[in-house]
């Protein structure tokens, strides 16, 4: 009796494809997640984290445990900033961060917050106008619901810097949706 | 504590990254200092907001389909085998295409193991399931006394039902499932935006020690007490699960608490 006539492509590729996509591919919406708030757009965030989904395949032999979640999203990070052309953003926008960002703030009306808040459009655009260590940040804490330590993990970020970003970034995020009034969008187009 | 320290902490109190002394110290300067209450109180509703579902941009099918295999190839297989081969391989080939066609997608997952695994594999489908269209809830309420009578009737044991909101895992319903052929009770809570299916039936034997498993992103624990044999299962990550677990053990019954 014949066997199989045409026999898989099976030993150690299928099998690590296999394992590829029980582990890693699960997370793909976290991965398009993070790409899409960086990137801004759905077919930058496409090419992202395709490309990310590739680095991964190619580097998953060398991932020995650990969270597979915090390894894909540092690959998407990585690869984000490495297809736009630059480096990681810490250097960069240190001083931007500082400048911009008054420490003491006269604090609005948490009304205005309020209202602002429950307005997803309004939020979506304030989110959109910060800066990407900023947006990273609070995306990876908020909507990956990251713990801290995980945040470091994928920015390769001391916790304490974690901390300090992600209290600045929450403070500008607020300034954005409080102390702008609705009619001012002139950095709505970036 | 002076309110330059608590402005920076309290991002990691809200964020319940503080230790039991750091979270003690903001409590108390919160209680004090009305300035930096209403800013925490302004961040509280922010994050609130944040985790609007809408906010969250899931990968389009197009790169979904590009990175799973898909059930279509499967069956595709053969098709090409058949213009090949002689009549016998044809056969053959559509007998193993009838095989993989009637093998449900998740036995692909779970080559042959163990029947705990089986368990696994269905409380991963129904959960899957339950995410889907409108199949979450059957009772939706918040409140423990409605969905405990709502399954009166419904299953031949009553099964347990906590309120875990104040562990941060606030119960949102229940409905009627089925594993491993038996009507089991599933419990609904939440851990933020996560979905956590808790099932429930009765079980002979003693109490055993928790089985965790991971598939596909998923985490699954399964524990029997009380007569009873749970599986909690939730893509929320293992220690979150960890944690919803003992919660409701402790709820239940403090003398099993490990």
């Amino acid at each position: 009796m014949p066997t199989e006539p045409n026999a898989r492509p099976s030993g150690a590729d299928a099998a690590r494809s296999e394992r590829f996509e029980a582990q890693v591919v699960p997370y793909l919406d976290a991965a398009y997640n993070l790409a899409f708030w960086l990137a801004h757009n759905p077919a930058d965030a496409q090419d992202v984290v395709q490309e990310a989904m590739l680095r991964a395949l190619r580097y998953f032999d060398s991932f020995h445990g650990g969270d597979v979640r915090v390894w894909l999203l540092a690959i998407v990070r990585n690869t984000f900033y490495t297809l736009r052309g630059r480096g990681l953003p810490d250097a960069l926008h240190e001083e931007l961060d500082d400048d911009i960002h008054p420490l003491v703030d006269d604090a609005p009306s948490p009304e205005a917050v309020t209202l602002l808040a429950v307005d997803v459009g309004a939020l979506q655009a304030a989110l959109e106008r910060l800066p990407a260590p900023l947006r990273e940040i609070l995306v990876l804490r908020e909507l990956e619901e990251c713990s801290y330590k995980e945040i470091a993990g994928i920015t390769g970020q001391k916790i304490g810097t974690v901390m300090s970003r992600l209290a600045r970034a929450r403070e500008r995020l607020r300034n954005e949706l409080t102390c702008r009034p609705k009619e001012v969008r002139r950095h709505d187009v970036r | 504590m002076m309110c330059d320290d608590a402005g920076l902490l309290m991002h990691a109190y809200l964020d319940d990254e503080l230790d039991a002394a750091g979270s003690a110290a903001m409590a108390r300067h919160l209680d004090a200092c009305a300035a930096c209450k209403a800013r925490y109180e302004t961040y509280a509703i922010m994050q609130k907001a944040l985790s609007e579902p809408t906010l969250y941009r899931r990968a389009p099918d197009a790169l979904r389909a590009r990175w799973s295999t898909p059930a279509p190839a499967v069956a595709a297989r053969p098709h090409a085998a058949r213009r090949r081969s002689p009549w016998v391989f044809a056969a053959a080939a559509g007998f193993a295409a009838a095989m993989l066609l009637s093998t449900p997608a998740w036995l692909h997952w779970l080559p042959a193991r163990g029947v705990g695994d089986a368990v696994v594999a269905q409380a991963i489908s129904s959960h899957v399931r339950s995410l889907q269209g409108e199949h979450l809830m059957d009772v939706v309420s918040t409140d423990q006394h409605t969905v405990k009578p709502w399954f009166e009737g419904k299953l031949d044991f009553s099964p347990r039902v906590k309120d875990l909101a104040a562990e941060g895992f606030p119960l949102v319903g229940g409905r009627l499932d089925a594993l491993e052929g038996h009507s089991v009770a599933a419990l609904v809570y939440k851990r933020r935006l996560h979905v956590i299916n808790l099932f429930q039936w009765p079980a002979e034997g003693t109490a055993s020690a928790q089985a965790i498993a991971q598939e596909h992103g998923y985490t699954v624990i399964r524990w029997t007490g009380d007569g009873m044999r749970y599986v909690a299962i939730s893509d929320v990550n293992e220690g979150d699960l960890k944690q919803f677990v003992l919660a409701f053990q402790n709820e239940a019954n403090p003398a099993m608490t490990r």
